[in-house]
């Protein structure tokens, strides 16, 4: 586990992208992870043609959870909304690139879930019990 | 005299089997978050043992032998807890655990005496088990809820208590706050409750494993506690209450054991203790529980409370020399009023990545809201680490929690 906290971890975590709200935002949801009550938002423009065209998160957090939402807003801007609603857990895999412990993937896949629902327009299921 | 004692919780030690075996990365295990629960030393896990494999049977009802062993047993433990805390056995119900005695009271003496406008007083560092039950008999009943308040460092401000007592119906009150540790000042506060006219419960999940609780002292008319903080197994708590309420008060759950005669139409109850125990009982982890408090009884409640303070002592001095590196520890920070708990952060590394690093060296420590999310929003903490101490930690399991906190500072780059 101590491998995940690799540099480019914690600079997503103290240097989150699309980190913020959007004022004029098409789609929006926030969620929590009962476990540890971090809560995220997830705030996407999305254009006439149904592409992602701006994402900004939000929320307060652990290491985990904040670095994939983080890398997780890189990888869905210009991304049709509907490809949003279809991502799997692999999607955040990939991007951490570590193993995550079964104890933290709540928290790895809490930004993942709040992108779905926001593209879903209901609570997405856990990106992991899929 | 350091040295007697230290010797002393390493023979502790050598009674809870689960110190034996290292953990899955092996390193030895350093098991900080006893207020979650305690580990259980072999005595307690005999019990369930020989019970199922020697006298497994229902009580209260078998007329051959194995079940009067186990009737005897059963209702031997309840004595056995009972005098640890200073009560008759027809004054101990047997529970699940704090949460569900809790909840007894709130339903059973709570429907039966509150009314609209009644005051519930609590105070801002409960846990969700000793709020969230009173929330509900507020909205049931039209009643409503204040709260003691606390300082910054998480200590009860008493200047305004009268006031709030004024019109109170119920006092409920943890005898141990569980995220920073406080032990409350119960002596100065059940009195002037009693004199407001309140009745007093008590929430002794933090209190009954660490304090000597005498509850004809405490004048508490309920203290409710769980066996799986103090060595027993987890599913069995007990709360006690004074033996007139629990004659008057109406049943909590019913159906079988809790009865005198049942008709198709009306039934007469069971006497206290048995009229709030519906169904059978949990009766190896009660039998199991008069183990536990056998043992702490054997070790001393005095010996682990002095322990404990030692331990606390230690660990503040250890933790604040990391100030440095960002570490804040929260509360009082005095080990003259915390029973063993001590919870703090480190630099802007979230609690979970704390603990999660701490797990890479075996230490096991709670990270979160610790179930008492009105009093981290108050504070304005998102999450913290906790550190709770038992009488079977030793200073060296504070050494490996200090040098695995400079690995996560290292890794973070503090």
């Amino acid at each position: 586990m101590e491998d995940f906290y690799r540099d480019y971890i914690l600079d997503h975590y103290r240097n989150p992208r699309n980190f913020g709200h959007l004022e004029n935002a098409t789609v929006s949801a926030e969620e929590l992870n009962p476990l540890c009550g971090d809560v995220i938002r997830m705030d996407l423009q999305v254009d006439d043609a149904g592409i992602v065209r701006e994402v900004r998160f939000s929320g307060k957090g652990c290491a985990i959870s904040q670095a994939s939402a983080s890398m997780l807003t890189e990888s869905v801007i210009g991304m049709p909304l509907e490809a949003v609603a279809k991502l799997s857990k692999d999607v955040v895999l990939e991007n951490v690139g570590i193993g995550i412990s079964p104890t933290r993937m709540k928290c790895a896949m809490l930004g993942l879930r709040v992108l779905k629902t926001a593209a879903i327009g209901s609570l997405a299921a856990w990106p992991d019990e899929e | 005299m350091i040295h007697v004692r230290e010797r002393t919780a390493q023979e502790i030690r050598a009674d809870f089997p689960i110190f034996a075996r290292p953990t899955g990365r092996g390193k030895p295990l350093v098991y900080l978050d006893s207020a979650a629960t305690s580990q259980k030393p072999q005595s307690v896990i005999d019990a369930l043992d020989t019970y199922y494999r020697e006298y497994n049977a229902n009580i209260h009802r078998g007329v051959y032998e194995i079940a009067a062993r186990a009737t005897e047993a059963f209702e031997a433990a309840r004595a056995r807890v009972a005098r640890f805390i200073n009560c008759a056995p027809g004054e101990l119900i047997w529970t699940r655990n704090t949460t569900e005695a809790i909840n007894l009271v709130a339903y059973a003496w709570g429907n039966a005496n509150v009314r609209a406008g009644d005051v519930i007083l609590l105070t801002e560092l409960e846990h969700h088990s000793n709020l969230v039950p009173w929330q509900l008999l507020a909205q049931r009943t039209g009643a409503v809820l204040r709260f003691i308040p606390i300082d910054e460092r998480g200590v009860l401000v008493l200047d305004g208590l009268d006031r709030l007592l004024d019109g109170c119906t119920i006092l409920s009150i943890a005898h141990v706050g569980n995220t920073l540790g406080t032990i409350q000042p119960l002596d100065r506060i059940i009195p002037r409750a009693r004199a407001a006219g309140a009745l007093v419960v008590v929430d002794g999940a933090q209190g009954t494993p660490h304090l000597p609780v005498d509850v004809a002292a405490l004048d508490c008319d309920f203290y409710a506690f769980s066996g799986h903080k103090m060595l027993a197994p987890t599913g069995v708590g007990a709360l006690y209450g004074k033996r007139s309420l629990l004659e008057s008060m109406p049943p909590f759950l019913s159906g079988g054991d809790m009865i005198r005669t049942v008709g198709y139409e009306r039934t007469t109850f069971n006497e206290p203790p048995w009229k709030f125990e519906a169904g059978t009982s949990n009766i190896a982890d009660a039998i199991a529980f008069g183990v536990a408090v056998d043992y702490l009884a054997d070790v001393g409640l005095g010996w682990i409370r002095e322990h404990e303070k030692r331990i606390t002592r230690y660990a503040l001095e250890r933790l604040t020399a990391l100030a440095p590196r960002g570490l804040v520890v929260y509360g009082p920070r005095d080990p003259e009023h915390i029973g063993g708990v001590l919870s703090f952060n480190l630099g802007d590394v979230h609690a979970h990545d704390v603990a999660s690093i701490l797990d890479t060296e075996g230490v096991c420590v709670r990270a979160g809201h610790h179930c008492t999310m009105p009093l981290m929003e108050k504070m304005g903490w998102h999450a913290t680490a906790r550190a709770s101490f038992y009488l079977y930690n030793t200073e060296e399991d504070v050494d490996t929690l200090v040098s695995a906190l400079e690995k996560a500072a290292r890794i973070f780059k503090l």
